[in-house]
C-alpha cells in the first residue's frame, strides 16, 4: 500500500527545472558574485567544523604511514645532524656576530626591509580538495580574522598561492601548482620578467613552468631563484617562487621557457602564513 | 523523511571524507571519488529523480569548496545521477555486475566532461596524457573503493527500504 501523494511532477520537467536553476547559479555567480555569500554561510556551519575534525584523522593516518618509514632514517640523521649541529653553533656566533654588523651598517644607510614588516595571519589547512584536477585547498581563517579575495598565501619557503574565495570562518586558496594558476614574476639574478604556469602533467614531477622568458643575453643557470615580480596585479612582489630545473628556447627564438621547482613542498603543506597587506594597496601608497 | 535526511548524511559525510582523509591517501596525487559512487549508486537504485537530486547535491558541495562558478559541477553531477536512472528498471538488488559497470562508466564519462569543459579551452589538447594519467587512474582507483562502498550503500538502501515497509503496514 502505497501512501498517495497528491502532486507527482515527472522527473524530465525536474531535470529541466533544475539543470535552469544550475544555468542560473553559473550565470549569476560569474557576472555578479551575489550568491556565493549566502551559500558560503551555510557551508561554515555544516561542512567547515566536520573537516577541521576529519583532517586531523587524515593527517594522523599520514604520520603513521610516514612513521614506520622514516624511523631507521631518522636514527641514521640524527647522528649525522648532531654532528652538523655542532658545526654549526661555531658558524652561527660568527653569523650573529655579523649580522649586528649588518643591522648596524643598514642602519647606517637607511635601508627599509620591504618585505619584512607585511602584517601575517597563521592559518591551518584543512581540506586538500576534492578533485584530481585541480589544486585548491582550504584554511580554517576566513572575513572574520580578516582574509580577504586575493590576499597572498606564503609559508616560510615561498609564494603558496592566493586567496579566491572568502567564507566567514574559511577561505579558498588556489595554489601556484595549480593547472589555471598564473603568476607574474621574474629571474632574481637579471630582474627579467617570466610567467609561472602551474601545468597538471608536471605535478607529479613536483615541478611547475616557467613561459615567456625573454631569449637575450641574460645567462640563466639551473638553480636560479625565481621570485614574483613588481609588476604583478595581485602577487607582491619578492617572495620566492622556485629554483629553475630546466630551460630552453622556445621554437620562435624570441622566449625561453622550462621547468621551475617550487620552493615550498606542497605535499607537506599544513600551516600558511596569509599576507594581509594587498597588492592594490601598495600600488595606491 | 528519514529517508532524505540519511541521503543528506550521506553525501556529506563523503563529501568530508573525500577531501580530508582520502586525500591523504591518495596514490601518485589521485584520489578516489566518492560522490560518483554516490550519485551514481543513487541513481540506479532508487530511479532518476533521487539520482538527480543526490548529483545536485554532490555537485553543490565541490562547486562551494573547489570550484570557481556555483552550479558547474552541480550540473555534471546531476546529469550523471538522472542518466543512472534510466537502468533502475534493469537493477537488481543482488547483482554487483551492474553497479560495477555502470560507476565505471559513470566515472568515465565524468573524466572526459571535466577534461573538456575545463582543460581542453584552455589550450590543454593533449588528451591521451590526461586520459592516462588523471581519468583512468581515477577510475581505477574508485572501483576499488567502490567494492567496499556499494557494500555500505546497499545495506543502508536495504534498511531503509525494510523500515519502510514496517512503516506502511502500521498505515493499513
Amino acid at each position: 500500500m502505497k501512501k498517495k501523494t497528491n502532486f507527482h511532477m515527472p522527473s524530465k520537467y525536474v531535470l529541466l527545472f533544475v539543470t535552469l536553476f544550475c544555468a542560473a547559479l553559473i550565470f549569476l555567480t560569474y557576472s555578479v558574485d551575489k550568491v556565493s555569500g549566502p551559500i558560503r554561510t551555510v557551508a561554515n556551519y555544516t561542512i567547515i567544523p566536520m573537516q577541521k575534525g576529519l583532517n586531523q584523522i587524515g593527517l594522523w593516518i599520514e604520520d603513521r604511514g610516514n612513521y614506520f618509514v622514516d624511523l631507521n632514517a631518522t636514527l641514521e640523521e640524527n647522528a649525522r645532524l648532531q654532528e652538523e649541529l655542532e658545526e654549526l653553533k661555531v658558524t652561527n656566533s660568527e653569523i650573529l656576530l655579523k649580522r649586528s654588523e649588518y643591522e648596524r651598517m643598514q642602519e647606517l644607510l637607511e635601508l627599509k626591509d620591504e618585505y619584512s614588516d607585511y602584517e601575517t595571519v597563521g592559518a591551518k589547512v584543512i581540506n586538500k580538495g576534492a578533485e584530481n584536477w585541480f589544486n585548491t585547498f582550504i584554511i580554517n581563517k576566513g572575513s572574520e580574522d580578516g582574509i580577504e579575495k586575493d590576499m597572498n598565501v606564503i609559508t616560510k619557503g615561498g609564494l603558496v598561492g592566493i586567496v579566491i574565495t572568502v567564507g566567514p570562518d574559511w577561505a579558498q586558496v588556489r595554489s601556484i601548482i595549480d593547472d589555471s594558476s598564473s603568476v607574474s614574476s621574474m629571474m632574481l639574478s637579471s630582474s627579467d620578467p617570466c610567467f609561472i604556469r602551474g601545468d597538471l602533467k608536471l605535478l607529479n614531477e613536483g615541478e611547475i613552468r616557467f613561459e615567456q622568458l625573454e631569449n637575450n643575453e641574460n645567462e640563466i643557470a639551473e638553480g636560479e631563484q625565481v621570485v614574483t615580480s613588481n609588476t604583478s596585479e595581485k602577487f607582491l612582489p619578492g617572495f620566492l617562487v622556485g629554483y629553475v630545473t630546466d630551460i630552453s628556447v622556445d621554437a620562435n627564438n624570441l622566449t625561453r621557457s622550462g621547468t621551475v621547482t617550487p620552493a615550498v613542498d606542497f605535499k607537506q603543506l599544513q600551516e600558511v602564513l596569509v599576507v594581509k597587506t594587498l597588492k592594490k594597496q601598495i600600488d595606491i601608497e | 523523511m528519514l529517508r532524505k535526511i540519511i541521503t543528506f548524511l550521506l553525501v556529506t559525510v563523503c563529501f568530508v571524507l573525500q577531501s580530508t582523509v582520502f586525500n591523504s591517501l591518495a596514490l601518485a596525487s589521485i584520489s578516489p571519488n566518492l560522490l560518483i559512487v554516490l550519485t551514481s549508486s543513487f541513481g540506479f537504485m532508487r530511479g532518476k529523480k533521487t539520482g538527480l537530486f543526490v548529483g545536485f547535491l554532490c555537485g553543490l558541495y565541490l562547486d562551494v569548496f573547489s570550484g570557481t562558478f556555483i552550479g558547474f559541477y552541480a550540473l555534471i553531477y546531476m546529469y550523471l545521477g538522472y542518466i543512472n536512472g534510466f537502468f533502475n528498471k534493469i537493477f537488481f538488488d543482488d547483482d554487483i555486475k551492474l553497479p560495477m559497470v555502470l560507476i565505471t562508466l559513470s566515472e568515465l564519462l565524468y573524466g572526459v566532461i571535466i577534461y573538456f569543459c575545463l582543460f581542453f579551452p584552455r589550450g590543454r589538447f593533449d588528451f591521451m596524457y590526461y586520459l592516462v594519467n588523471i581519468i583512468v587512474p581515477e577510475v581505477i582507483y574508485t572501483v576499488i573503493i567502490t567494492i567496499f562502498l556499494y557494500q555500505i550503500i546497499r545495506w543502508i538502501h536495504r534498511k531503509l527500504v525494510a523500515h519502510e515497509r514496517r512503516r506502511e503496514s502500521k498505515f493499513v
